[in-house]
This record gives structure tokens, C-alpha cells and sequence, in this order.
């Protein structure tokens, strides 16, 4: 089987500075890949070096593109990759403003990408966005409400439907859940688990937050100073994890 | 030494917005940037087009000056004045008869033929622009195609109103490649932008852009396939000349609610009336 996402050997430096040094690892499809690491690990500069948002220094990211198979994107040419990054990749931001377009109506927000690649009936691109405000709890007559009126949640939520709309095989997600309280983050991991695993996606996660991986990750990458100090089976890294900064992440946890 | 240079510019300056036009002829609806000078008027009264026309005109030229329409307006006056000062060339009214036409906001009615020049006066180039802040990032839609915004901002039209709302600076899409900001003529404009014989040159002063239509260009009024593009007007005659199909201005004419509906090309109308036609509110029928 042809993994969906192969990263090898990734590594950035910001000056003398590691951002993330010879990260690999292989993402099949339908599999959910988790990141955790403390603030400055790393985690954020490998997921944009693997979005394409930086151009790492060194090592590849094959993606198995639908018409030529394996790719390295980071040498593929701009409009090549920024055509995959709007059809068959999503990113997620923590910040849901920066994800969203905040001066244009809901409706226009998550119908933005299927206009991008060539759709151009306004009934059908209504009745999609209709249908996946639906699908992400939002109520259909805020369809032409903008984001500014909506709660952090909502708008997360929003930008959710927005980068899933075209049918992406593979999802990045920054801290999905940050900023969010408690309650309101249960919701959506609920919402993020039944679309991952209805329409088979694959999904890199990165977060701080050991619940959310645990929640939705099968695979668990730990990263240290820019390093992957421990990769495994989610549960076997959370319920028994030998290196000594994973066991000191998991003891941090704080129990209620 | 009391007498300007030909045409105000000196010879340096309209080489290099001539190799700008030569540029954008070369390359339909693609935005050249150029050094725009400091011009004797505001911002926003025309510095592009002034700059552009001077650049194209020759002493033989006859020029002619409109402003949404109308030879008689502010701006059209002062900058058909201010040619005559500084190039002594001939001008004119008539859409006809002159080689050099600079417009702010209208293509005339009447069809231009080879060898004519309309030059438009042109506020904001970049058609993305309040869709997208970043000018880094436009360049690089333009650049990659990418053109999935500009139907983002007719679909919020259409949610919002209904229908396609946005009446004039109606983005259209040059030979299958370029959208291009037509620069803010009514939307009933669009479709003498295509196939027109004469040369349609864009000057933005501010912005320091110049783009350029060749002769014979196609442009196509982009759209949504279940709300297709339509060339609106106010649905009248022309109260004056009786015009069926030409732009028209409404013009309030007490505080009572009377209001008529006029062309807004003025040379139209006029040369209409001259052969005889005539509509409801012609002061010459009433008395």
C-alpha cells in the first residue's frame, strides 16, 4: 500500500536556530497522525514546512497525488502545489480568522473553494454550503450571516466546513481546539471524530493537549527541541511512554 | 524659455509610459506598473488617463474629453483646457471626429472605429483588491490564475440582493486569461469593452498602473451559470432625443418627485436631436 503522505528527513533551521530536524515518518490513508510537544518544539514548523507554508531546508514530502502518484511537493512547482492545497489538502488554523474570510457571509466562505476550482452555479455552491453548514451544526439560516457575528466556536466549526467542502483526502490541523472552553471543545472533537471517520480522511493533528490525540489520533509523534524524541500507537506512547520528556507530558496532565 | 513641452510631459517621461503601453498591449488586462509623475491636479481628477493621453497624443490629433458622459462637465473641461495650453491641439466634441478620446466612467455610444484611442481614467486597477488587502498576493492570483474571489464577491451579491447587484467596475476576464478591473463604467458598457476597433488604453496615476485592450480583444463579463451576465439600464427613453438604447442619466427636475431620464453621452443626444429625433420632455415639442 502507497502511504498518502511520506515525509522524509524534514528539516528547517530558522538561522542557527533548529525549527524541526530529520523528521519522518509515513501517513496512510485513512490514518490520523498526532503531534504533541511543548510550546517551541517544533510541531508548528514541521506541519507548515508539510503544508507547504515553508520551504524546509532539507528532505522531502511525497504526497500520492489522484493523477501522477507519489510527488515530492516541495519541489513541485508553486501553481501545482497551491492547486493540491485547495483540493485535496485542508488546513485548519488555530485562529479561525485566520482561516476565514471575515468581511464575506458564511455561505461565501466555505463556497469560496469550490469556486476556486471552477465552480460556477450559484444553486449548486449555495446548496453545498447549505449542506455543510448543516453538517457542522451551524443553523442554515445563518448562511448569509458574516463570521464576526458568530462565537469562536461557530467560527471554528465554519472553517472546518470551509476547508472540507472540496473533499480533501488529507487534513492539517493546528491546535484545532485552542481558545475554545472546555464544553465547547467536546463538540467539536465529537463533530472533527464522526467527519474523520465518515468520509475517511486523513489527518495530521498537532496540539499541546494530550486528550484531543487521544480522542481522535492513532499514531503519536512526541517532538523536543525539534526532534521526534517518541513515535508510536497512541495509547501504548500516552499508557506507557518510555522516553523521559513523554513521561514527564503525560504526568503533567492535571487530573480533576 | 516661457512655452511648456508638447504635451506637457517631458520626452523622457512619455518614453517610459509609452514602453508601459507597449507592455500592456503586448500583454492584454495585465496591470504595468510606471513611475507616474505629479500632476497639475488632484488625485483621483484623472492623473492616469492625463498622463497616458499626453504620452499618446500628437500635435495632428484632435482630443476629445468626457466625463461620464458629458463634454460640459468640471473635469472634461479643465482637461480639454489644459491640452489646449500645453499641446495646442485641436479638440472636439464629436466622438466622430477625434483621434484621442479620454473618458471618465463611459465608452461612448456611438461604435469607434480603427485608429481611434480611448483612454480611461481609472481609480483603483486591481479588481481584488477589497477582497484581498495583500498587493504581494494579488500579484501572485494574477500570476497563478487564481480567480476563485472575484465569484466570491457576485456570490454575495446574489445572496444579498438577488441578483448580481454590482452595477458599474464589473469585473471582466480578457482573451481567457486576465481579470481586469473595466475601471468604473456601467456594466451596460461591458460589452463594447470586446471586439472594439479602436485601441482602449487604462491609466491609474495614483496607483501607477497602466493595462491596455488591443483592437479586437475578447472580454468576456464574468458570471455564475444559473445568473448570467446582463447589460442593465434604467428601462426608458431618452427624454430629450428618444434614444431606446443608450446610457441614461436620471436627473431630477423639482421637489415635487419629477425627475427625466437624459443620455448621458452628450454628443449623442445632441446629434440626435440635430437629425430630427426627438422624446417626451424636449423643451422644443412642449412650447
Amino acid at each position: 500500500m502507497t502511504p498518502l503522505l511520506s515525509v522524509q528527513g524534514v528539516t528547517k533551521f530558522y538561522g542557527h536556530h533548529i525549527g524541526c530536524k530529520n523528521v519522518g515518518f509515513d501517513l496512510y490513508p485513512g490514518e490520523v497522525m498526532g503531534i504533541v510537544g511543548e510550546s517551541g518544539s517544533g510541531k508548528s514548523t514541521l506541519l507548515n514546512c508539510m503544508a507547504g507554508h515553508l520551504t524546509p531546508d532539507a528532505g522531502a514530502v511525497v504526497f500520492n497525488t489522484r493523477s501522477d502518484g507519489p510527488r515530492d511537493t516541495v519541489t513541485m512547482s508553486e501553481p501545482e502545489r497551491r492547486m493540491l492545497s485547495r483540493t485535496d489538502w485542508a488546513f485548519v488554523h488555530q485562529h479561525a480568522r485566520d482561516g476565514l474570510r471575515m468581511g464575506v457571509s458564511a455561505g461565501g466562505n466555505v463556497g469560496e473553494r469550490l469556486m476556486a476550482v471552477g465552480d460556477r452555479h450559484y444553486g449548486d455552491i449555495r446548496g453545498k454550503a447549505a449542506d455543510w453548514l448543516g453538517r457542522v451544526e451551524i443553523d442554515a439560516g445563518r448562511i448569509d450571516d458574516r463570521p464576526t457575528t458568530f462565537s469562536g466556536g461557530m467560527q471554528q466549526r465554519l472553517q472546518i466546513a470551509r476547508n472540507l467542502v472540496t473533499g480533501p483526502r488529507l487534513v492539517f490541523m493546528d491546535e484545532p481546539t485552542g481558545g475554545l472552553d472546555v464544553s465547547v471543545q467536546a463538540r467539536l472533537l465529537d463533530l472533527l471524530r464522526g467527519l474523520v471517520r465518515d468520509m475517511g480522511l486523513s489527518a495530521i493533528i498537532v496540539t499541546h493537549d494530550l486528550a484531543v490525540v487521544r480522542l481522535l489520533a492513532d499514531r503519536l509523534m512526541v517532538m523536543k527541541d525539534g526532534h521526534v524524541v517518541e513515535a508510536g500507537l497512541t495509547d501504548q506512547v500516552l499508557d506507557d511512554p518510555q522516553h523521559a520528556y513523554s513521561q514527564l507530558l503525560v504526568s503533567s496532565v492535571l487530573q480533576v | 524659455m516661457s512655452d511648456y513641452n508638447f504635451a506637457y510631459l517631458d520626452e523622457q517621461t512619455k518614453r517610459m509610459i509609452r514602453r508601459a503601453i507597449l507592455k500592456g498591449l503586448a500583454i492584454p488586462g495585465y496591470q504595468v506598473p510606471f513611475a507616474s509623475r505629479e500632476m497639475p491636479m488632484p488625485y483621483g481628477w484623472g492623473t492616469g488617463g492625463v498622463q497616458v493621453s499626453a504620452a499618446v497624443m500628437t500635435p495632428d490629433d484632435r482630443f476629445k474629453v468626457i466625463d461620464q458622459g458629458a463634454d460640459d462637465t468640471t473635469n472634461a473641461v479643465s482637461i480639454r483646457s489644459f491640452f489646449e495650453r500645453t499641446a495646442g491641439v485641436a479638440t472636439t466634441t464629436k466622438t466622430s471626429e477625434a483621434s484621442v478620446i479620454q473618458t471618465r466612467h463611459r465608452i461612448p455610444e456611438e461604435p469607434l472605429r480603427e485608429g481611434q484611442i480611448l483612454v480611461y481614467q481609472v481609480p483603483i486597477p486591481e479588481p481584488l483588491r477589497f477582497l484581498e488587502p495583500r498587493e504581494s498576493e494579488t500579484r501572485k492570483m494574477h500570476s497563478l490564475e487564481e480567480y476563485g474571489l472575484m465569484h466570491v464577491k457576485l456570490y454575495e451579491d446574489i445572496s444579498r440582493h438577488g441578483h448580481i447587484a454590482t452595477s458599474y467596475d464589473y469585473p471582466v476576464k480578457v482573451e481567457g486569461r486576465y481579470v481586469m478591473d473595466p475601471s468604473p463604467i456601467p456594466k451596460f458598457d461591458n460589452p463594447k469593452l470586446g471586439d472594439m476597433a479602436a485601441i482602449q488604453l487604462f491609466g491609474a496615476g495614483r496607483e501607477q498602473r497602466i493595462y491596455a485592450l488591443p483592437p479586437y480583444t475578447q472580454v468576456v463579463s464574468l458570471d455564475f451559470e444559473d445568473h448570467p451576465f446582463e447589460a442593465s439600464k434604467p428601462d426608458h427613453p431618452c427624454a430629450l432625443c428618444g434614444a431606446e438604447n443608450s446610457y441614461l442619466d436620471e436627473v431630477i427636475t423639482d421637489d415635487a418627485g419629477g425627475r427625466m431620464f437624459v443620455c448621458s453621452d452628450t454628443d449623442f443626444c445632441e446629434a440626435r436631436q440635430a437629425a430630427g429625433h426627438t422624446g417626451t420632455m424636449n423643451g422644443k415639442d412642449a412650447a
